[in-house]
C-alpha cells in the first residue's frame, strides 16, 4: 500500500524542500520506490535541490491539464534508481491546479510508487491546501522560532480539518520535524528547546535536524544531503526520520553541543553526540 | 541585577515559549472565527447607531488578549448634539 506524505509548514524558508528531497532520497536508499512531487507552482525549486533542473520537460500542471501523460513528466534520479521527481510548473499561475486534477495524478502515482512525498508551498493558499488534500500522513517542518511554531500550529489545524482523511473522519498522522536546531543556543536559553516546541505543538516527533553546513553544501551541489554526505549528522537525522516513517522504532537522540569545554578538551573527551 | 544578567544574558527562549502558549491557546479557541472581533464591532455599532447617529472615524476598537481574560474595548465619541436630540 502506497503512502502519500505531505511535507508542510505554513512558514517559508524552514526547510520543506530540503527535507522533502532528503526524506525522499533516504526512503529510496532504504529500497523503497519514491516520487517527490513539487507543489510550489510558480516557484519550483525541488528540481534544483535534487540536481534535475536541466532535465525538466513536462510538469505537474501539464499533467493536471492533460497536456502530458504522467510518465512523460516523471524524472528519474540519476543516482538512485527508485527515486523520482515530479516537478512543478514555473510559469503558470496557481489556479492551474484543480482538486480533481490533483486527485487523478495522486491516483496515478499511488499505482506506481510506495511513497509519494508532496513538497508543499509556503502559506495556506490553494497550493498548500492541495498539497495536503490527499495525504495519508503529514510531516510538519518547524524551526525553533516563534513565527514558525505559530504557523505550524495553524497548519496542524488545517490538516485536521481540510484534508480528505479528516473530512472522512479518518486519522491523519502528523509528525514534527524540527530543523535548523542549534543545541548550543538551546543550552544557553537563547533558543527554544525540543521539549518546548513539542509541548506547544503536541504532535509526535519525527526527527531533529541541527543547523548544519552540510545541508547547504548538498543543495549547492544538487544532492539530497543523505546522498551527498551520508555520514553527516544532518543526513543521519534524515535517514533515521525516514526509518521512523517506515514504522521502525528508532529512538530520537537530541543533538548535543559539538564544542567540548575546556575540561573536555584537556581530557580529550568529546561532548558531541 | 547585572550579576544575574551576566549569567542569564539572552535567556529569551522561556519568553518565546510563554508568548506562544498564550497566543496559541487563543488562536485554537478562535479557530475559524478570526473575524470575531470585527463582527462584534459591527453589530455593537449597528445597535448603537439605531439610537444615536455616530461617525465611523469616531470609533476606536482595541483587543487585548490576556492569559485568563481578554478584553474588547470599544470607545465611541458621541457628539453633544446627538444626545441633546
Amino acid at each position: 500500500m502506497s503512502k502519500v506524505v505531505v511535507v508542510t509548514s505554513g512558514k517559508g524558508g524552514v526547510g520543506k524542500t530540503t527535507s522533502s528531497a532528503a526524506l525522499g532520497a533516504a526512503l529510496a536508499q532504504a529500497g523503497q520506490s519514491v516520487v517527490v512531487v513539487d507543489f510550489d507552482v510558480g516557484l519550483r525549486n525541488l528540481d534544483l535541490v535534487m540536481g534535475a533542473e536541466r532535465r525538466v520537460v513536462f510538469d505537474l500542471v501539464n499533467v493536471v491539464q492533460g497536456d502530458a501523460k504522467l510518465p512523460q513528466a516523471l524524472i528519474r534520479d540519476k543516482r538512485l534508481e527508485t527515486l523520482w521527481l515530479l516537478p512543478a510548473s514555473q510559469t503558470r499561475d496557481k489556479e492551474a491546479l484543480t482538486e480533481d486534477g490533483v486527485e487523478k495524478v495522486m491516483d496515478g502515482l499511488r499505482a506506481r510508487f510506495d511513497w509519494i512525498i508532496c513538497d508543499s508551498p509556503a502559506g495556506i493558499e490553494k497550493g498548500a491546501t492541495l498539497a495536503m488534500r490527499f495525504a495519508d500522513q503529514a510531516v510538519v517542518v518547524t524551526n525553533p522560532e516563534v513565527s514558525s511554531v505559530r504557523d505550524s500550529d495553524r497548519i496542524i489545524g488545517l490538516l485536521d480539518s481540510k484534508t480528505r482523511r479528516a473530512e472522512g473522519g479518518e486519522k491523519l498522522e502528523k509528525q514534527l520535524l524540527l530543523t535548523r536546531y542549534d543545541p548550543a543556543r538551546a543550552a544557553r536559553g537563547e533558543m527554544m528547546k525540543v521539549e518546548d516546541v513539542l509541548e506547544i505543538l503536541a504532535i509526535p516527533l519525527l526527527g531533529i535536524v541541527s543547523e548544519s553546513a552540510d545541508v547547504l553544501t548538498a543543495s549547492n551541489l544538487g544532492f539530497p544531503v543523505t546522498l551527498h554526505n551520508p555520514a553527516s549528522p544532518a543526513a543521519r537525522a534524515y535517514a533515521d526520520a525516514a526509518r521512523r516513517l517506515m514504522g521502525e522504532e528508532v529512538t530520537v537522540t537530541t543533538p548535543k553541543e559539538k564544542k567540548a569545554g575546556l575540561f573536555g578538551r584537556l581530557f580529550g573527551k568529546r561532548v558531541a553526540a | 541585577m547585572s550579576f544575574l544578567n551576566f549569567f542569564n544574558r539572552n535567556r529569551s527562549a522561556p519568553v518565546a515559549r510563554e508568548r506562544l502558549q498564550v497566543l496559541l491557546a487563543h488562536e485554537r479557541a478562535f479557530a475559524g472565527r478570526s473575524d470575531l472581533a470585527e463582527r462584534l464591532q459591527k453589530e455593537i455599532l449597528a445597535a448603537i447607531a439605531k439610537h444615536i447617529p455616530i461617525e465611523g472615524d469616531k470609533v476606536v476598537v482595541r483587543l487585548e488578549r490576556g492569559e485568563q481574560v481578554s478584553t474588547l474595548e470599544i470607545d465611541i465619541e458621541v457628539p453633544e448634539q446627538a444626545l441633546a436630540r
